[in-house]
C-alpha cells in the first residue's frame, strides 16, 4: 500500500483556499484572488455604513498566543465589516500560562462553534498544527507564525505595491534590515516570486541573514547602497529592540548608519519609489523620520489596505 | 533447554558465513554438536542472525515512566530482534550513581529479555562539571561514559574526563555537538530550516566539536566512541583520524541514513531528532560511510516520546523518535539499495557493534552466547502504531510499509518473542 503522503494543507479538495498558512505553496491565480476581492472591498471601507454581511452570523476567534496590536485590530475591524462576532482571546496570558496545551485551547473554543480561528503563534508552525486539528467546517488563517510568515500581512505588502506599481512584472524590489527573524519577509518574498516580480533582493548584515537565503530566489546585497540601486519598492523590516546589542550587532547607532533608510540612501532608488514598513516603526533605528513621513512613503496606506485584504481573506475562505 | 534451529539461512557477519544449515542451542549457548534436543524451530525460508546490538535505546527508566517503562521497550526490543542494548545516562535522574545502575539492571534482568548494557554518566547530574565515580559505577555495571544528548560546553572539563576515563581503560562515548552553536536551534541550518522560520544548528557545530574531541582522543588516549554523526565532513573526519590509527569508533542514527530535512515537510514533529536530518548530502555521505565501515555501526537511538509532546508546535516538541522495531528493516532498507550483501549489512548492528561494547556475542559460532534473530526478510509489514509493542509511536517511518519481520528472538538460548 502506497504511503499517503501529505497535500498542500491550505487547500481542500477542489484546490481552493481552505487556511491560509502560508504565501508559499498557493497558485498565482489564488493570490490574485484575494488581491482583486481586497480591491472590492476597498470601496466599502470608505462607505457611510461599512459593513457586508458576507460573514453573518460566523464567529471569528482571534486566538493571539503573542502580543499583536495592530494586526489584531485590523482582523477585528475586518471581521466586523464582514459582520462576522468576533471574539477577542489573549491566549499568551490566560490558559497558556495554566499549562493547557495549545491542541486543547483550540478544541475548547472549537467546541464553542468557531467558524475562523485567527491564529498569532511565536512558534513556526504552530497555525500548521492546529489547521490538522480543526473540524471540515473551520478555517485557520496565520497571523504571523515565528520567524515563519505573515501572510497576510505579505498579502497587504503585494496589495500596496499593485496599488502604486501597478504590474509586478518589471519591478526590483529591495528588503532590507532583519530577514533572519522576519516572517514578513519570508512571505513577501514568495508572494513577489509567485506573482512573478523579476529581482527581489535583501540587504543587510550576514548575521541577520538565514541560512542560504538565496534559495528563496533573492538576490543578496551586504551594502545598502548597490542594493538600493535603481529599486522601485523599498520594504525596510523592523529591527526588534532585543536584537540591537549583542552577537548579532554591536549597536543600533551603527546598524542605522549602515542599514537605516535616510533620503540619501532612498536618491539611490528609482525616483517614484515607494517605500514601506510593516510596522511598528523604530524611527531613527532602520528608518529616518524624514523618509518615513516623506513623499515616498506608503507606510500609512498600507494599514488601510490591510483591513481589505484581510476582509478578502476571510471571506474567499470562510465565506456564505 | 535445547533447541534445533532447522533449515534456516544461516547469516553470521562475523565470518561472512550465508548459508542454508541448522544452528543448535544448548545450555544458553551456540552449540557445534548435534544432542537430542526439546525443540525445533522450523526456520525455512528465515534468516537466522545474531541477534541485534543497539548501542543507543532509552528505556526510559527510572524517570519517565508515562513515557515507557522498562517492560514496554524490553518487549519493544525482542519484537525487533534486538538481544543486546546499551542505553544512555539521560535518565531522571541520570545514571550517575551505582545504585541506579545497579536497581536498572537488576529489573532488566528479572524480566528476561534482552541483555542492558547501561552507559553511565560522564559527569554528574550530567551538569557537566564534576566527574562521576567512574570505577565505582563500572563495577556496578556500566560498560562506557557518556554525557547523552548533553555535550560538555566547558573543554577542561571534557579534558579531565578523558583523562580519568583513559587511566582505567574506560571508554568515552560522546556526541560531537558544540553546545554554544547549537544553542536555541532545533533543526539544520539550511534551506528547509529557513523557508521553516525554524532556528538552524549548523553543520560546524558538529565538526568543530569533533575536532576537539579527537585533538583530546591525541592528547590523553581516550578510546572514543563517537555518537550521532550527522554531516558529511564529521565523516570524513572520522576516516582520517582512523587512517591515523587513533583509537576512534563511531555509530550513526538509523533514521539519518534514510531521512533528510526534506522530510520535515510541513512541520512533522516526528522528525525533530537529537542531531538534527541534515541536508541530502549528508544524507548521502552517512549511509557511504556505513557501508564502507567508516561509520562501524547503526543505532536506533530509540527514544520513546509521548503523543502530548509530539502534539506540538516543531520547535516545543520533544525530540527523538521510536526505533527498537525498526531499525532491522531499516537496516535490511539501507543494505538493499546499496546492493550489500545481507552479512555485511547485518554486521552494523551484529558484530560490529559486539567488538566496541566487547563482548562475546554478535556471532554464531559454537561457545558464543545463543542470542539470535529468525526472521523472514520478505515479509512486508505497514508502519502503524498499533504494530508497534514500544510505547513510543513516534515515528516518522509511519504509514511506510518495510520488508523484514522478526519470527523469533532468543537471548542466552531461550525463546523470548515469538510471532
Amino acid at each position: 500500500m502506497p504511503r499517503s503522503f501529505p497535500h498542500n494543507p491550505q487547500l481542500n479538495a477542489n484546490g481552493e483556499l481552505q487556511h491560509l498558512l502560508s504565501i508559499e505553496g498557493l497558485p498565482r491565480e489564488i493570490l490574485m484572488q484575494i488581491l482583486d476581492t481586497a480591491e472590492s472591498f476597498a470601496g466599502v471601507t470608505e462607505r457611510e455604513v461599512k459593513k457586508v454581511p458576507l460573514l453573518r452570523g460566523k464567529s471569528v476567534f482571534n486566538l493571539f498566543f503573542e502580543a499583536s496590536t495592530r494586526t489584531r485590530t485590523t482582523f477585528e475591524i475586518a471581521a466586523k465589516r464582514l459582520s462576522a462576532d468576533v471574539i477577542n482571546l489573549n491566549v499568551a496570558v490566560s490558559s497558556q500560562s495554566k499549562g493547557e496545551s495549545l491542541l486543547d485551547t483550540v478544541a475548547n473554543l472549537s467546541a464553542m462553534q468557531a467558524d475562523v480561528f485567527v491564529v498569532r503563534h511565536g512558534s513556526s508552525g504552530a497555525p500548521y498544527l492546529i489547521a490538522r486539528h480543526v473540524k471540515p467546517h473551520e478555517h485557520v488563517i496565520n497571523a504571523g507564525d515565528g520567524r515563519h510568515a505573515h501572510p497576510t500581512q505579505g498579502l497587504l505588502d503585494l496589495y500596496t505595491i499593485r496599488h502604486y506599481k501597478k504590474d509586478f512584472a518589471r519591478l526590483t524590489v529591495a528588503i532590507v534590515g532583519d530577514v533572519l527573524h522576519s516572517r514578513v519577509a519570508r512571505s513577501l518574498i514568495h508572494g513577489l516570486t509567485t506573482l512573478g516580480a523579476p529581482e527581489v533582493r535583501v540587504i543587510g548584515p550576514q548575521t541577520l541573514l538565514p541560512a542560504r537565503v538565496e534559495t528563496l530566489g533573492v538576490r543578496v546585497f551586504h551594502d545598502m547602497c548597490a542594493g538600493l540601486k535603481d529599486c522601485d519598492v523599498v520594504v525596510m523590516l523592523r529591527l526588534q529592540n532585543e536584537r540591537m546589542n549583542g552577537a548579532l550587532l554591536p549597536s543600533a547607532q551603527e546598524f542605522f548608519k549602515h542599514y537605516g533608510l535616510t533620503a540619501d540612501k532612498l536618491a539611490l532608488a528609482k525616483p517614484d519609489a515607494i517605500v514601506m514598513h510593516p510596522g511598528p516603526m523604530n524611527r531613527g533605528v532602520e528608518i529616518d523620520s524624514s523618509v518615513a513621513d516623506g513623499p515616498h512613503s506608503v507606510i500609512l496606506p498600507q494599514v488601510t489596505f490591510g483591513i481589505a485584504v484581510r476582509m478578502a481573506v476571510m471571506s474567499i475562505v470562510a465565506g456564505n | 533447554m535445547k533447541i534445533l534451529i532447522k533449515g534456516g539461512r544461516i547469516v553470521d557477519p562475523a565470518s561472512g558465513r550465508d548459508e542454508i544449515g541448522d544452528v543448535f542451542v544448548s545450555d544458553g549457548k551456540i552449540s557445534a554438536t548435534k544432542e537430542k534436543t526439546d525443540r525445533t524451530i522450523d526456520a525455512k525460508g528465515l534468516v537466522v542472525a545474531p541477534g541485534l546490538i543497539d548501542l543507543s535505546a532509552r528505556l526510559r527508566e527510572p524517570g519517565y515512566e508515562y513515557k515507557a517503562t522498562l517492560e514496554s521497550e524490553m518487549d519493544a526490543a525482542v519484537a525487533g530482534g534486538v538481544t543486546s542494548l546499551a542505553c544512555p545516562p539521560d535518565t531522571d535522574p541520570p545514571l550517575d550513581e551505582p545504585g541506579l545502575v545497579d536497581m536498572l539492571r537488576r529489573r532488566a534482568k528479572a524480566l528476561a529479555r534482552a541483555r542492558v548494557y547501561p552507559i553511565g554518566a560522564l559527569t554528574v547530574k550530567l551538569a557537566g562539571e564534576r566527574l562521576t565515580e567512574m570505577a565505582e559505577l563500572a563495577e556496578a555495571g556500566c560498560v562506557a561514559f557518556s554525557q547523552a544528548n548533553a555535550p560538555l560546553a566547558d573543554t577542561q572539563v571534557l579534558w579531565r574526563a578523558m583523562q580519568y576515563a583513559a587511566t582505567f581503560g574506560f571508554p568515552v562515548w560522546l556526541r560531537a555537538e558544540d553546545q554554544c552553536l547549537a544553542r536555541g536551534g532545533v533543526a539544520h541550518d539550511g534551506e528547509v530550516a529557513t523557508r521553516l522560520g525554524l532556528a538552524g544548528i549548523p553543520a560546524f557545530a558538529e565538526t568543530i566539536a569533533l575536532g576537539s574531541l579527537l585533538q583530546l582522543v591525541r592528547a590523553t588516549g581516550s578510546r572514543l566512541h563517537v555518537c550521532r554523526l550527522s554531516t558529511a565532513l564529521a565523516v570524513e573526519m572520522i576516516r582520517a583520524a582512523k587512517k591515523e590509527g587513533l583509537p576512534v569508533s563511531c555509530d550513526v542514527g538509523i533514521h539519518h541514513v534514510h531521512l533528510s530535512e526534506m522530510d520535515l515537510g510541513y512541520y512533522d514533529s516526528h522528525c525533530r531528532l537529537e542531531p538534527p536530518l541534515r541536508s541530502q548530502r549528508d544524507r548521502e555521505a552517512l549511509a557511504a560511510g556505513l557501508a564502507d565501515g567508516t561509520i562501524d555501526c547503526a543505532v536506533s537511538d530509540h527514544t520513546p516520546v509521548d503523543e502530548d509532546q509530539k502534539q506540538m508546535p516543531f520547535a516545543e516538541a520533544e525530540p527523538g523518535a521510536s526505533g527498537l522495531e525498526l531499525l532491522l528493516p531499516l537496516v535490511l532498507k539501507w543494505g538493499a539499495a546499496r546492493k550489500l550483501p545481507l552479512a555485511k549489512s547485518l554486521a552494523r548492528v551484529t558484530s560490529d557493534p559486539a567488538r566496541i561494547l566487547g563482548v562475546q556475542s554478535g556471532r554464531i559460532e559454537p561457545g558464543a552466547p545463543a542470542d539470535l534473530v529468525l526472521f523472514d526478510p520478505g515479509q512486508h509489514w505497514r508502519v502503524v502504531p498499533e504494530a508497534l509493542k514500544s510505547q513510543g509511536r513516534n515515528t516518522p517511518f509511519l504509514g511506510y510499509e518495510l520488508a523484514g519481520r522478526v519470527r523469533v528472538t532468543l537471548v542466552a538460548g531461550s525463546v523470548v518473542y515469538e510471532a
